[in-house]
């Protein structure tokens, strides 16, 4: 093939190339107000499963805190903490929270904490756990992570936050004992930061 | 003509049974229905699309560039499908996730256009590109509702995610105490389920005449 050929194939792909990325980018230009809506409602979504709308008063999407990673949380990143307040007083936190330990890997959590350091509520937001098994953690198959709803390191105090078959007083499900060992202790572990840490968080 | 392309996308040289083309998808996200019915037919719209697109290129498209430019257009299709669906069923969205773009790499499309669509009017092509979608898609359909009945007792659970709030009463469930049968959930229950299903197509298809039309379409896929 001569060098002409060789040019003219070239100045094709590059046709194509830019009448593809042009078709692309008019898409991404007119669903972007709408893709973001949508992120933003899920988000809500997954907040308001926490914490009933009706008690605070603030845009909990945006009044948000970025904490340095801790180990307590599981991160190895900055992460958000979502704050909820009524007339200006903190109501709650919500925190994302990671357990490193599950059976297939982290375990994603959102973890809402009352300023009274008690559980909101506590929702598996991503995982791999065994479907039919570990995935017990989801609320759209079982209650389990009803059971942390206003738990404190008080009710059980600290050393009881094991699983039962560990001594502690919190359910394992039938077949899976390290998923629930690991959620446990992720929560635990997120009251602890918690504690350390309230006063920052609101700031 | 048509009745030949019909024929062959649904049966004779169904995507899943006969090329089996695609089957990274087609195993991964058949655990239900829904899901199934989903990458089903966002797997269609691209067919269809990229058929017509490469059928209305090809008397001027270089032999040498050609499959570059195939590439090109099938990611274009496929990028902006998944922003319309991020758009519009964002829920479906977030089940079907990393498995929209992988749409780009299943060759059962790249196969349609260089082997059908690139040497075919627009109408055949377009035409092609529907029932070989139409097949893929009943395959994903029927191998979802097979894994979801016998793991979890339930048909069509979650359609609220693709059809809306109201949708939620198609869900069936047969058994409110089945407890589930893990294996039909977890991959090898994906592996059984189509190794079945390719065992009953084999089973009633039409020995003599099926042989010779998959021996011939297979080097066509393989060459694509």
């Amino acid at each position: 093939m001569n060098k002409k050929q060789i040019l003219i194939s070239g100045a094709f792909l590059w046709v194509f190339a830019v009448v593809g990325t042009t078709f692309v980018a008019v898409t991404e230009d007119t669903t972007r107000t709408k893709i973001e809506d949508n992120e933003r409602l899920v988000l809500l979504r997954n907040l308001n499963a926490l914490l009933p709308a009706e008690e605070f008063d603030n845009d909990i999407v945006t009044d948000t805190t970025t904490v340095s990673a801790s180990a307590l949380l599981g991160t190895e990143n900055n992460t958000i903490i979502y704050r909820a307040r009524l007339q200006g007083k903190p109501i709650a936190a919500i925190i994302n929270s990671i357990a490193p330990n599950g059976y297939s890997g982290q375990i994603h959590l959102l973890v809402g904490v009352y300023s009274d350091g008690s559980v909101a509520g506590v929702r598996a937001v991503k995982h791999s756990e065994t479907p039919g098994l570990g995935d017990a953690i989801e609320t759209q198959k079982t209650d389990w992570v009803f059971s942390f709803n206003n738990r404190s390191l008080d009710s059980p105090v600290p050393s009881n936050w094991l699983v039962k078959k560990d001594g502690g007083n919190f359910d394992q499900f039938t077949g899976a004992t390290i998923t629930p060992r690991a959620v446990v202790l992720a929560v635990k572990n997120t009251l602890l930061y918690y504690q350390q840490n309230a006063d920052s968080i609101f700031q | 003509m048509n009745r030949e392309i019909t024929q062959n996308g649904l049966w004779t040289n169904n995507v899943a049974l006969v090329q089996l083309l695609g089957l990274c998808p087609l195993l991964a996200v058949t655990s239900s229905t829904i899901n199934g019915v989903g990458l089903g037919l966002a797997t269609m719209v691209t067919l269809i699309l990229s058929n017509t697109l490469v059928s209305l290129i090809r008397d001027f498209v270089r032999s040498e560039v050609r499959l570059p430019v195939f590439v090109l257009i099938i990611a274009c299709v496929v990028t902006v499908i998944e922003l319309l669906m991020k758009a519009f069923f964002y829920d479906l969205f977030l089940v079907l996730g990393i498995f929209i773009p992988l749409i780009v790499t299943n060759c059962a499309i790249i196969g349609r256009a260089e082997g059908f669509a690139s040497r075919n009017p627009v109408g055949a092509s377009a035409l092609d590109g529907f029932m070989m979608g139409l097949g893929f898609l009943a395959v994903l359909t029927l191998l979802g509702a097979m894994r979801e009945v016998i793991g979890s007792g339930t048909l069509l659970a979650h359609a609220d995610l693709m059809f809306g709030e109201s949708a939620k009463a198609l869900t069936i469930t047969f058994n409110e105490d089945y407890s589930g049968f893990l294996l039909a959930i977890l991959p090898p229950g994906a592996f059984f389920g189509l190794a079945l299903l390719i065992a009953v197509k084999n089973a009633i298809g039409l020995p003599t005449k099926d042989k010779v039309a998959v021996v011939d379409d297979s080097l066509n896929a393989e060459t694509a």
